[in-house]
């Protein structure tokens, strides 16, 4: 993207200073105009960090900005009291579980169907592959009710598995067509070697596909994590006693004004293993982004 | 990139070697073992209980199978008032945020292929995206408070305010007698003036934190010759004192604005006063005059915009819903440009096109498909918000900010569990987004 940008940056190869000077100043208002910008869309993180930094005792009278004017007023003890309140802690452990269980799932069963739907053949493959095209827009709202009574009639209501199927399944349909799509994509001949060689489906599944697919599975995995660890909903639905960063924070929310100390450095807990994980892997969520929009 | 440019594979890919009948079967199973999990999956989470909620939606709340309402549940969609109210604001939603997502994505998107630091610019404007739609609405709820001592928006709004229209001095003063009487947003005296007279304006309720800074003791002035000299002071002193007289013990209020109006209303003088509350209209001439205090002494100061009101709720949320999305439609426009043919635009350029036509003429068009897709998905992501509005919206105007997706979980999952109703709006939903249904299988079939 970059290197597309400088190359219409440059129209021309010589340029005399006094027009290079006059291009710059030229294009002033669009850095100041991106600049403003940028720190408009930064401003609401940074005021919940700097919230989460405070004693609840100053933001009682105060806004945030006020650790400008004071900044030994900063301070760790929200968060050191967090990390020793157990119902953070346990919410925290709990969101490791769905999102990682989940991911692991949905990659799992992903890619074996999104294997058979690009390599293998059998009647009815592109007739069943559009019945999955088409799950991708049901609205989950449309199993919560029927998830809830048979969740309480086979008894797993309020645990982390009934959760993790429940995403598992939602998510399925767009790993499916990721997978599917991307899988295609790999040479027949390598395929068709590994066949006439006698290696079984599992085995070229095992040993071909999914080091080749390492990308398109990366951009999932990425995707299905940061979904899950970030949902509100499902698990506000199906869980009581199990409950996930957010659903512990939302049960804080009726004293918003009260326990800003706790709802603030809580919240600030819960986007920074999502920002960890976009930073690390950018490149692979904006894949993952394009191959799920463009199409 | 390259991932995704790879999916463009063979139609349908060649059949395996030659073999015989029971080599077939035997694929076929591997084929059957291979979907077995996802179809699993999917049949027991997504299929059955579709097509359990769409039956459950014609049951009433006594159970399933309970007894048949017909399309009783689908009526009260349009009929009760949270419901409609919930329909109304997700249209609204539908209206704005989709536009103005693209639109803005597509600023940003050829904004930043003009500078070098466009990476930085992206990521930045990119990360909400990562952030939980619920800790992003926990985040403006910091923001939006209406106190502009606490709420980031309103401290703004009062510093803008402050210029354009500053508080008054007095903002919650009482006249300390019936002579004095509200007028004009000000308060002025009943009996009119001639020069030469004094104009005494003694009011009252002014706690003692809000007595203007350097107030000192009041003083009655000197009547002038061809002047209306007047005194503005706090006529309260702790024991009571008598109203309507200057007495030792109470303070003048200065930087009080007055004014002398003739007898039609207009204002001829106009005075401040001073420490000791003391003010004089020099060269009065003859008449009958009236003498009162200015209606800018009263100004309230800023209170703040009730952002999580009932009224501002919903700008509110979009506005938010804009900040998380904007990224989105950003990166995914800025793909679209950057596959753009170079040669168009340069061949544009060349022939003289200025830069707003080549955007109008060459670029739009060009993209439209990218920028259809962008908008085609704001549909259905607006269609189904829920965590932005549960989590930013207070509980007192959640009503007021409700939509279908909450509508639909209030009503199932809160107080009366009516899974009826839930279901009839669930089902609405689906209704709603199954166009959009239709366009993807169009699509993929195009495109194989």
């Amino acid at each position: 993207m970059a290197a597309a940008a400088e190359t219409i940056a440059v129209p021309t190869p010589r340029e005399s200073p006094a027009a290079k000077i006059l291009r710059y100043v030229a294009r002033a208002p669009v850095h100041l105009v991106l600049a403003f910008l940028g720190l408009l869309w930064l401003v609401p993180t940074i005021g919940l960090f700097i919230t989460s930094i405070l004693p609840a005792s100053s933001l009682a009278s105060s806004g945030w900005w006020q650790i400008f004017s004071k900044p030994s007023l900063a301070t760790w003890s929200n968060y050191d009291a967090l990390f020793h309140n157990a119902g953070l802690t346990d919410a925290l452990e709990t969101t490791a579980y769905i999102a990682v269980g989940n991911t692991v799932l949905v990659v799992v069963v992903g890619a074996l169907a999104g294997y058979a739907f690009a390599w293998l053949e059998f009647p009815g493959r592109d007739w069943l592959f559009l019945v999955v095209i088409g799950l991708l827009v049901v609205p989950l709202q449309m199993a919560l009710i029927p998830m809830f009574k048979l969740y309480d009639s086979v008894g797993i209501f309020d645990t982390v598995l009934s959760i993790v199927l429940f995403h598992a399944a939602f998510g399925l349909p767009f790993a499916v067509f990721l997978l599917r799509n991307f899988f295609v994509g790999i040479p027949k001949d390598i395929l068709e070697s590994a066949r006439i060689d006698g290696a079984s489906e599992l085995r070229i599944f095992l040993r071909l596909i999914l080091p080749l697919g390492l990308p398109a599975i990366a951009s999932l995995a990425i995707f299905q994590f940061l979904w899950t660890w970030n949902d509100l909903l499902v698990a506000l639905t199906f869980g009581q006693n199990v409950q996930p960063i957010t659903v512990w924070i939302f049960g804080q929310l009726r004293e918003f004004g009260t326990s800003i100390d706790v709802i603030a450095p809580a919240s600030f807990i819960s986007l920074v293993v999502p920002l960890a994980v976009f930073f690390a892997f950018q490149r692979y969520f904006v894949q993952g982004l394009l191959a799920g929009s463009v199409k | 990139m390259s991932a995704v440019e790879s999916r463009a594979g063979p139609r349908l890919p060649a059949a395996p070697p030659p073999a015989g009948e029971p080599g077939r079967l035997a694929r076929y199973l591997t084929g059957a073992l291979f979907l077995a999990p996802a179809f699993f999956l999917l049949g027991v989470w997504i299929v059955y209980p579709a097509v359990y909620t769409i039956v459950r939606s014609f049951f009433g709340q006594a159970g399933f199978l309970g007894h048949w309402v017909g399309i009783d549940n689908y009526r009260t969609l349009f009929t009760t008032s949270s419901l409609t109210t919930a329909i109304k604001n997700n249209a609204i939603w539908v209206a704005v945020v989709p536009a103005l997502v693209t639109a803005i994505g597509l600023v940003f998107g050829v904004l930043t292929e003009r500078v070098r630091w466009a990476v930085a610019f992206k990521t930045v404007v990119f990360l909400p995206m990562a952030i939980s739609a619920f800790a992003t609405g926990v985040t403006w709820r910091i923001l939006y408070q209406q106190d502009p001592d606490l709420g980031a928006i309103n401290a703004l709004g009062r510093s803008v305010a402050g210029v354009l229209s500053p508080a008054g001095v007095l903002s919650e003063a009482l006249p300390s007698t019936p002579g004095l009487q509200p007028s004009r947003g000000g308060l002025v005296l009943k009996a009119p003036l001639e020069p030469g007279r004094v104009a005494l304006l003694g009011v009252t309720a002014i706690p003692p934190q809000d007595v203007p800074e350097g107030a000192a003791q009041a003083v009655r002035p000197q009547p002038a010759e061809g002047a209306v000299a007047g005194v503005v002071w706090r006529d309260f002193k702790p024991g009571g004192g008598t109203p309507g007289v200057v007495e030792a013990g109470e303070l003048g209020l200065p930087g009080v604005t007055v004014d002398l109006r003739d007898e039609a209303g207009k204002v001829v003088k106009r005075a401040t006063t001073g420490a000791d509350g003391t003010f004089r209209f020099e060269d009065v001439p003859p008449g009958s005059y009236r003498a009162g205090i200015d209606r800018q002494t009263f100004a309230k100061p800023f209170g703040g915009y009730a952002w999580l009101g009932a009224k501002l709720i919903t700008p509110s949320l979009l506005i938010a819903y804009i900040w998380i999305w904007a990224g989105f439609a950003m990166v995914v426009i800025a793909a679209g440009l950057s596959a753009m043919p170079r040669d168009v635009l340069e061949a544009a350029r060349t022939d003289g096109a200025s830069e707003l036509q080549v955007f109008r003429r060459v670029t739009v068009p060009l993209l439209a498909p990218v920028l259809s897709v962008v908008f085609v998905t704001m549909i259905i992501n607006v269609l189904k918000v829920f965590d932005l509005v549960i989590s930013l919206a207070p509980e007192s105007t959640q009503a007021d900010a409700n939509v279908i997706a909450l509508a639909m979980w209030r009503t199932a999952f809160l107080g009366g569990q009516n899974f009826g109703e839930g279901s009839a709006i669930a089902v609405f939903l689906f209704l709603l987004v199954v166009p959009v249904l239709a366009l993807n299988i169009r699509r993929f079939r195009r495109e194989g």
